[in-house]
């Protein structure tokens, strides 16, 4: 056999490895299968416009299930995130608008609240040693009635226009929420591959006992998993908001529910431990196609939550098969 | 009344039982004794239905029977109860007694007058006084085992099995155990006693088996024999392992760790134990004795009652594991599995686990290539056999997993390690490595903590043993007085002191 043809089937051999276990490959394949079937039910799908505007679509969900992947990583789960970003893009709303106080301070109030409301989830369940769920549907509660007392249940509008170029801004032809995106995806890559505290997440993950009686402190760790899971909550909510042009109280229902499932799509684990942020950025984009391609096709809305809900289910079955 | 019969039973290839022989009279409180592992508990499930045995017989009143399943046991009149208690800790006395055979009256519902009734004519019998309608986990351990053994005689339960039954009982607990024992031995009751606590059995019981290494050795009337040699019946004469030879210790070595004040529980007893550099202190008793709750209260990830520790002649109060680290105190836990090793991760992120400290750039990034170096170094230190520190641990065999979980704690500064079970299911072969590793550190000045229930091991490997028994240390043994007659002795008889 010639060195060539070694090389080659060498190569050949990895990237079949690859295909078997790395946890992105399958939302990949997922990825391209439903591209590839929208693109022919509809002419309108694979065009720069749509593929852009799916992505601002997405950009919300995406960045919440960033934070919503380092708390799954480690075990735990986040029902919080859509209510305590309502809330904190109310806040901000309501510092620029009822306290006609200056933006920068409106932005800090909605990245307070969300970070502020991450690090109560956390404490409750690193040093309460209380169920993530119980304590985040907790939150969830207590985040979207603070939101409806502060506004009497309204929508409070009349932001300063250049709110809204965090919604519907472009620099170039890309949107400024897709950037927002792609920039805390990166830095999540950063963080969960490059760093000792990125180790510690999975650790726990994996084996929380074995973390922490090798010295790793894992409390401090899920602590700030909670809060990293408020900021990305604050962040789409800042988007959010730019998008609405108003602080809306009611805003995100459900939305947990999206990052969730775009996390587990992505390959996540949902025991932690095991998944990678770019498999919950396929997940993401994969929900928003579905929900952009079903309404091209001009499939009741109804229906179309049936068909998700089976293909997440799909998802998870040839996940557990494929390994 | 029981009768077992040349009783054998293999798991795969490995036979743990070899030809046990038991005869259980009516009336009579019979203790089965032996060591940590040489068969009890196998030898009681295989009575109670739970397995099956390879080979022998099983007899009751000289009829050969099969317990296909637990159930066909009980309805043979066996009844057991178990260490762990098999009651929902949610229901009450009452309802945990016909937990599955509820009592129903004319229109298919509960009858809870008759059951009541029922379970009250059975603890008045046992003359025990206790609430009927608060669930289960809001009684004592003691009446817990009290409903535990009223639930087997509402089952009509002639042959009764109890447990290490005594294992978490006060000695006034105990005490009223007995009184019920002993009434339902004049009431015609065959118990099974399992106890590692001699004194107990000379008081409770009338015949005694004994078992070791799954074999049987022998029976005979508790009025016969002296303690001594039931402890050499006990341990008899093994072949022992190849250890490395005993460094003699420096008498002026320096005190690293002493544990000032120990208490595990309230009233319990209390523990003082120092140990030295270049020394390994063996922690010998049952399991349950103490031993690792003791290490993991110096750690501070035990809710002690009292724990005060000196490091280095300093007092030191660690919070968690990572104090500990941080005071060089490092830990090899029981279960490589559930507390050691995180399967999922290759040996180089296990082993780097804890180590980020030495090789971060920024303070914040990982330095991949140092990483990979550290771990290398600390891997051909400890000889783990593998592909490559990017092997998955799941994948490595025992004896080269646990020299992973080693492995984690050699890149820092380090003064005690503490090896919990260091050798268990490990093969002979990786055993003499790891025992030759312990002796390597403690050459380098490293102070060693080794907890093991195999007494070859503690008397191989230990230049003092500090002996546990229900809590606390009951004796420290050093040199020659260090043989598997004295440790049994403390740790079966030790005088426990309890304190208020």
């Amino acid at each position: 056999m010639s060195h060539d043809a070694t090389v080659a089937s060498t190569a050949r051999h990895r990237a079949l490895d690859w295909l078997l276990h790395s946890p992105l490959a399958l939302p990949l394949v997922g990825l391209i299968v439903v591209s590839v079937l929208m693109t022919f039910a509809s002419d309108n799908f694979f065009t720069v416009d749509n593929v852009l505007n799916v992505l601002r679509q997405v950009s919300v969900v995406g960045i919440l299930a960033v934070g919503m992947t380092f708390v799954i990583l480690t075990g735990g789960i986040d029902l919080s995130v859509g209510a305590v970003m309502a809330l904190a893009g109310t806040a901000a709303a309501g510092v620029m608008v009822n306290m006609g106080l200056h933006g920068g301070l409106g932005i800090a109030a909605a990245l307070l609240v969300g970070v502020g409301l991450g690090l109560f989830n956390g404490a409750l369940v690193a040093w309460g040693k209380m169920p993530a769920i119980i304590v985040t549907l907790a939150t969830m509660g207590i985040a979207r009635g603070l939101g409806l007392i502060y506004s009497g249940g309204y929508p409070i509008s009349g932001l300063p226009g250049w709110v809204s170029w965090f919604g519907v801004g472009r620099i170039g032809i890309i949107p400024v929420p897709v950037i927002i995106m792609i920039i805390v995806y990166a830095l999540a890559w950063v963080l969960l591959q490059g760093t000792s505290f990125g180790r510690h997440v999975y650790a726990i993950g994996g084996n929380e006992t074995a973390a922490r009686l090798s010295g790793v402190r894992t409390r401090q760790v899920k602590l700030a998993v909670y809060a990293i899971s408020g900021l990305t909550a604050s962040l789409a909510a800042i988007v959010l908001t730019g998008r609405l042009m108003s602080g809306q109280p009611n805003a995100g229902v459900g939305f947990e529910l999206d990052a969730i499932a775009a996390v587990v799509l992505g390959g996540t684990a949902i025991a932690g431990g095991r998944g990678l942020i770019l498999g919950t950025l396929i997940g993401a984009v994969l929900l928003g196609i579905l929900n952009n391609g079903l309404n091209l096709m001009g499939i009741n809305p109804y229906l179309q939550d049936v068909i998700k809900g089976l293909i997440i289910l799909l998802a998870i079955y040839i996940g557990r098969e494929w390994r | 009344m029981l009768e077992l019969r040349g009783i054998r039973k293999s798991f795969g290839r490995i036979e743990v039982l070899h030809g046990v022989d038991l005869q259980v009279r009516a009336g009579e409180v019979h203790a089965l004794l032996g060591e940590n592992g040489a068969g009890k508990s196998t030898l009681m499930k295989i009575v109670s239905g739970i397995i099956q045995p390879s080979e022998g017989q099983i007899l009751i009143d000289g009829q050969p029977r099969h317990f296909p399943t637990y159930d066909a046991a009980i309805a043979a009149g066996i009844g057991i109860v178990f260490q762990e208690f098999s009651l929902i800790p949610g229901l009450n006395a009452v309802e945990n007694m016909f937990l599955g055979r509820e009592k129903r009256n004319a229109f298919g519902l509960l009858d809870r007058k008759a059951m009541r009734t029922r379970a009250q004519a059975i603890l008045k019998k046992l003359e025990v006084d206790l609430p009927l309608d608060v669930p289960i986990a809001r009684l004592s351990v003691a009446e817990q085992q009290f409903v535990e053994i009223a639930k087997a005689l509402s089952l009509e339960a002639r042959i009764l099995v109890l447990d290490e039954p005594t294992a978490t009982l006060t000695p006034s607990e105990t005490e009223h155990l007995f009184k019920v024992m002993r009434e339902l031995r004049a009431s015609g009751v065959a118990i099974v006693f399992i106890s590692h606590h001699l004194d107990e059995i000379f008081e409770i019981c009338d015949r005694i088996t004994v078992l070791r290494d799954g074999q049987y050795v022998g029976s005979t009337d508790v009025a016969d024999v002296t303690v001594d040699q039931l402890v050499e019946m006990m341990v008899g004469r093994r072949i022992e392992n190849s250890f490395p030879p005993k460094p003699t210790l420096e008498p002026a070595a320096r005190i690293v760790l002493e544990a000032v004040e120990v208490q595990l529980r309230r009233g319990g007893p209390v523990s003082s134990f120092q140990l030295r550099a270049g020394e390994i202190l063996g922690f010998a008793g049952l399991v349950g004795s103490g031993r690792t709750e003791t290490v993991l209260s110096i750690l501070g990830e035990y809710a002690a009652a009292r724990c005060t520790v000196r490091v280095d002649g300093a007092e030191r109060r660690l919070r968690d594991a990572a104090d500990g680290l941080a005071h060089g105190i490092g830990l090899l836990p029981e279960s490589r599995k559930d507390q050691g090793l995180i399967t999922a991760f290759s040996i180089l992120q296990n082993v780097s686990l804890n180590n980020y400290g030495k090789y971060q750039r920024g303070h914040w990034f990982i330095d991949f290539k140092k990483e990979l170096a550290c771990t290398q170094t600390a891997m051909d230190q400890v000889r783990v056999k593998a592909q490559g520190p990017r092997a998955r641990v799941d994948t490595l065999s025992g004896g080269n997993q646990q020299k992973v979980v080693i492995a984690r704690w050699l890149n820092h500064d380090m003064r005690v390690l503490i090896f919990d079970e260091p050798t268990r299911g490990i093969d002979v072969g990786a055993k003499a490595e790891i025992y030759q590793l312990m002796r390597d550190f403690t050459a380098q000045g490293y102070a060693i903590i080794m907890i093991s229930s195999e007494l070859p091991e503690i008397i191989g490997m230990a230049d003092r043993v500090c002996v546990f028994r229900s809590g606390g240390i009951v004796a420290t043994v050093e040199g020659s007085a260090i043989t598997s007659e004295q440790i049994m002795t403390h740790a079966t008889t030790g005088k426990v002191h309890h304190v208020a």
